[in-house]
């Protein structure tokens, strides 16, 4: 980076959006279209067991599939209504990312790479 | 044996029609007997960026339609021995792309050529299904840009599920890709994707980067293949995504900016 940049406040450049809204997207998109379509399942029975502890909105919910050579990787990433309602529920739960307008719910497990070997 | 390649992307105006010409001739100059075939039926264009606009007289859709025989619609380079362009149709639709038609002109194709590339129309319609149907290897067009991206990792589920090699269960299409119009400095400045944050989503081997070049459109205007221009980065590239293609071990160029002075970084800066 240039010391250019040092002297503007620096937003987060655009090219890093663009790549976390492709994920976000294709993530989707290859789920409900290929392979074992467990994904959007998934993703469905998880927000069920979620909403019958708290309130989520169901449009609040990202789902991100990481793919690597070896690994891929689920990440569901929930927003949170209010805290108050949370505290009893979620004291077992790991809280690693607060976002503005809610507290973040967010799981990252890792997936068998079955789904990437078909796709090479 | 005759291999069959597609140069596809989903998305249209990403460059697919100037990798075509430029791949076909850099195939062709290492003595590949290659032809390179216009699917973008209604909308030809290869011919122009081949410049070879003014000699067509018959083209694909009457040889698909018995109207002339492969021979009178075959055009021979005049530049390069061994390359030869198939032109399509200007008047027609997509829908005189019949299965059999295309299938029975490849198949005539593949008893004289090495390589065979379709140069796929935009769209996952019947022209770019075309295109790709019959192919062995795919080049996947792409530009560091979000609505590009993902057109091209539809394209990569429609090869999966939908090429003929899927169908019958065959090996897999290759899938390779080329990332064209790549400008290093606005990857630096953070308003371009990376080809790294390309290679992660799409998760495909990498064939080259195209920096974006000037030299394109003054090749285009002339109707000389880019690659033809050699003291290009564009040309240059291109050579060398023809030669990793081949199996080549080539280092990739072009992938971060250009040694700049520091008056004109100043200049550019506070523009
Ligand atoms: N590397 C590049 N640098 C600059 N311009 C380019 C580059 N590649 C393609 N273009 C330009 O982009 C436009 C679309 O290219 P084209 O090959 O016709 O795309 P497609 O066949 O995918 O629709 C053309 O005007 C072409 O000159
Ligand atoms: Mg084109």
């Amino acid at each position: 980076m240039s010391i250019f940049s040092f002297f503007r406040s620096a937003p987060r450049p655009s090219a890093v959006q663009a790549k976390e809204r492709l994920q976000i997207v294709m993530a989707h998109e290859r789920a409900g279209r290929a392979g074992p379509d467990y994904l959007p399942m998934l993703q469905q029975e998880l927000l069920a067991v979620i909403a019958k502890y708290i309130d989520i909105d169901q449009n609040k919910v990202e789902v991100k599939l990481d793919r690597g050579s070896d690994c891929s990787t689920l990440e569901l990433n929930i927003e949170l209504p209010a805290r108050e309602q949370l505290k009893s529920a979620m004291a077992a739960v790991r809280k690693p990312e607060t976002k503005a307008g809610g507290d973040g719910l967010k799981a990252g497990a890792p997936l068998a790479s079955s789904e990437d070997k078909k796709r090479h | 044996m005759s291999k069959i390649i597609v140069m596809t992307s989903g998305k249209g105006g990403v460059g697919k029609t100037t990798s075509s010409a430029a791949f076909a001739t850099g195939l062709a100059l290492r003595g590949f007997k290659t032809v390179v075939i216009d699917f973008d039926v209604g909308l030809r264009n290869l011919d122009l960026v081949m410049g070879c606009e003014r000699r067509v007289v018959f083209d694909f859709i009457n040889v698909i339609n018995g109207e002339a025989k492969l021979s009178q619609a075959l055009i021979k380079d005049k530049r390069i021995d061994n390359l030869y362009v198939l032109p399509t149709s200007q008047t027609r639709d997509k829908d005189a792309l019949t299965s059999a038609g295309v299938e029975r002109v490849l198949n005539e194709l593949a008893k004289d050529f090495d390589y065979i590339l379709c140069d796929s129309p935009a769209g996952i319609e019947r022209g770019a299904l075309m295109a790709l149907y019959f192919a062995d290897h795919a080049i996947i067009v792409t530009n560091p840009e979000v609505s590009s991206v993902r057109d091209s990792d539809r394209i990569l589920g429609v090869l999966a599920s939908r090429s003929r090699r899927a169908e019958q269960g065959l090996e897999p299409v290759t899938q390779q890709l080329l990332l064209t119009r790549y400008d290093p400095e606005r990857v630096e400045r953070g308003e371009m994707l990376k080809v790294d944050d390309v290679l992660e989503i799409l998760a495909i081997p990498l064939l080259g980067v195209i920096p974006e070049s000037q030299a394109v459109l003054r090749a285009s205007n002339v109707g000389m293949p880019v690659i033809l221009d050699e003291s290009s980065n564009a040309g240059q590239a291109y050579t060398d995504a023809v030669g990793r293609f081949l199996g080549e071990d080539i280092e990739h160029r072009f992938m971060a900016p250009q040694k700049k002075g520091l008056l004109s970084r100043l200049l550019r800066r506070s523009a």
